[in-house]
């Protein structure tokens, strides 16, 4: 089985509180921790071990910019075998849809059977997986928790409302879009980044993909972020001030009052 | 102006909150355009609810097939792409169904996507611009979208209030247009989730831990205090993926929907999707180290403060009592 999985690089929200800069244009982004998307590292871990089970191989690839390429780096040390960084000017300002007409090329230009996004990623929309099989006109299923793999079709399992899950069956070549949960991420250590430092991966560009320009970027946008902001917060919680001691004092008449002490 | 269309979801005879939900978001999106109904399945269960979206909206298409007696994502989308014309706005609820079925559909309409709208700011027809939400709530941002050529936009269940029943829609018949519905995925079965040892959903009060707990061990201050508050433990996704408590205590649309009379979020966010299993209206207290935490914009009292150092202060002066 050949896998291709999508990942992109994100600002950690556990690790930083996102704020917003002077303009509005953008968070702040100068002190922020970046990492690989938290849904594609499932989808990764997902991909090796169907690859450990029935053979094959894994490439990771990402639509982004030089820095882009530690996050590849790091899934290769968890054991992707390959990766690819797409990058181009031509692709800033894509939405979902440029980001995925990238991909696309990136996936003809090789022989996949099964090609994984995560479900959504913290900055995203929950949607180039979709749109990339759409594009690809292959099956598509999305929040997938769990993957059999058969003779030319998987079973695989969507988490759906309720934490109940819809069992479908769905023929190769086909995208998932892979839920948290599904497995346990292995961890990589800096030795295991180290490993794979020397690694070449290469750099595609719009015309190395055979892309027109026009059909990524800003210019192909039609959904287009204009600004960041905070909204007006309304009232919002009544915040509990003073010692640690007078705030759980505080706290525990409150809990009395609303039943919440036995 | 382009048609506009919302779709139905339903089950067992009965539509979906969002229904009516989408309605009101449709009228802001396309001020003063008629809404038209979109209902798929097959049977009975289809008329019984495409007669009650003909008393809300002011037509009802139909769409009776076989093959939609399932909503199979891919299958809805063919129904769809073959009945609907292509510079149509469709409106969908940005849930589990809504995501598995709308950026495909967009691509195969050649139309715009809108994902996981919480409102709209303006609409002249031709651009829409609304409001949408980035690190589960903790930015907002305004987006614009060219809707000229049509557009799927996915809307946040529960942020729109449900649009009163006022109208006498016709249902039309479109079934015939359906044309093949051949699909490459197939529906099996739905595996309901498993009950579990404990029932968090009749617990009056719930001490709920978020990612904010940081590590496995720090788990046992929780149940702590739950204990001396006499409450029940629950708990938010991550702490369920990372196997830290059983699936049955995360609360969430994909988990359990709680109806406590006190609810302690401790180390959560408040992302929609925790906060879409909490009911009844609650007293929720929010214990956050981040100040600007959108938990604290629903709460009804915060504390600023790191859970690992607070949680046992807390617990020990309940115990005092
Ligand atoms: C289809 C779908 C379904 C989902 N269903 C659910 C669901 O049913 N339930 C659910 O919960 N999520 C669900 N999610 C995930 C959801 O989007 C969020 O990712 C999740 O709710 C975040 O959990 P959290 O608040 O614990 O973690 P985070 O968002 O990481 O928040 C952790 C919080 O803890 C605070 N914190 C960190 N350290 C400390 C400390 N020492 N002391 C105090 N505060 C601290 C941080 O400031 C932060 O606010 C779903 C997602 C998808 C895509
Ligand atoms: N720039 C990108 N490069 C590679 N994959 C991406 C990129 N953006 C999104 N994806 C994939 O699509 C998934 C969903 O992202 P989104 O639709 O942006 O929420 C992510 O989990 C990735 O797998």
């Amino acid at each position: 089985m050949e896998i291709l999985v999508c990942v992109k690089r994100v600002p950690d929200t556990a690790e930083n509180e996102i704020e917003i800069n002077s303009d509005g244009n953008d968070i702040e982004r100068d002190d922020l921790v970046y990492s690989v998307n938290e849904w594609d590292n499932y989808a990764v871990e997902e991909a090796i071990q169907i690859v450990d089970k029935v053979g094959g191989s894994v490439t990771v690839v990402t639509v982004g910019d030089d820095e882009s390429e530690e996050v590849l780096r790091r899934e290769m040390a968890m054991g992707a075998e390959k990766g690819i960084l797409l990058s181009d000017d031509a692709f800033e300002g894509s939405d979902g849809k440029g980001i995925a007409t990238a991909l696309k090329a990136a996936v003809e230009k090789g022989s996949y059977d099964l090609i994984f996004t995560g479900a959504q990623a913290d900055d995203g929309a929950a949607q180039v997986g979709g749109m990339l099989a759409a594009m690809l006109d292959y099956p598509y299923a999305s929040l997938v928790n769990l993957i059999e793999p058969g003779d030319g079709k998987l079973k695989v399992g969507r988490e759906i409302e309720g934490g109940n899950q819809e069992i479908n069956e769905i023929e190769l070549p086909c995208v998932l879009s892979i839920q948290t949960g599904i497995n346990e991420p292995r961890y990589v250590g800096i030795r295991g980044i180290r490993k794979v430092a020397s690694v070449e991966i290469p750099t595609l560009g719009a015309s190395d993909l055979g892309l027109d320009a026009g059909s990524v970027g800003e210019g192909a946008a039609k959904v287009r972020r204009v600004d960041y902001f905070m909204p007006e917060m309304g009232e919002g919680a009544e915040m509990l001030e003073g010692s640690t001691e007078e705030i759980i004092d505080k706290l525990i008449e409150l809990l009395k009052a609303k039943g919440g002490l036995k | 102006m382009a048609e506009v269309f919302a779709y139905i979801k339903h089950e067992g005879g009965v539509a979906d909150d969002s229904a009516l939900e989408l309605l009101s978001a449709a009228k802001k999106i396309a001020p003063g355009a008629n809404v038209t109904a979109v209902v798929t399945g097959n049977g009975a269960d289809i008329d019984t609810v495409c007669n009650a979206m003909a008393s809300a909206y002011s037509a009802v298409w139909k769409i009776d097939n076989e093959a939609l007696a399932y909503p199979n994502a891919e299958v809805v989308r063919k129904a769809l792409v073959n009945t609907l014309a292509a510079d149509s706005i469709v409106l969908l609820p940005h849930d589990t169904f809504g995501m598995d079925l709308g950026p495909g559909l967009s691509i195969k309409m050649n139309s715009a996507f809108v994902a996981d709208l919480v409102d709209v700011e303006d609409s002249d027809g031709a651009v829409l611009k609304v409001i949408r939400q980035e690190f589960s709530g903790q930015a907002y941002t305004h987006v614009t979208c060219d809707i000229s050529g049509g557009a799927v936009i996915n809307v946040r269940p529960g942020v729109f209030a449900a649009e009163e029943a006022a109208a006498t829609g016709a249902v039309v018949d479109k079934s015939a247009d359906a044309g093949d519905l051949s699909a490459k995925r197939k529906y099996i079965e739905i595996v309901e989730a498993e009950a579990g040892d404990v029932d968090i959903t009749k617990a009056e009060v719930l001490v709920s831990v978020g990612r904010g707990i940081e590590d496995e061990d720090n788990i046992e201050i929780v149940h702590d205090l739950a204990k001396a508050m006499g409450a029940e433990v629950s708990c938010s996704r991550p702490i369920v993926d990372a196997k830290w408590l059983e699936k049955a205590r995360q609360v969430g649309t994909s988990g359990k929907t709680v109806k406590p009379k006190v609810y302690m979020a401790m180390g959560i966010s408040g992302s929609f999707q925790h906060m879409g299993g909490l009911k009844g209206n609650p007293f929720i207290v929010a214990v956050n180290k981040n100040p600007k935490a959108p938990i604290f914009q629903v709460a009804d009292v915060g504390v600023e403060a790191d859970i690992l150092e607070f949680i046992p202060e807390l617990t020990e002066k309940i115990e005092e009592l």
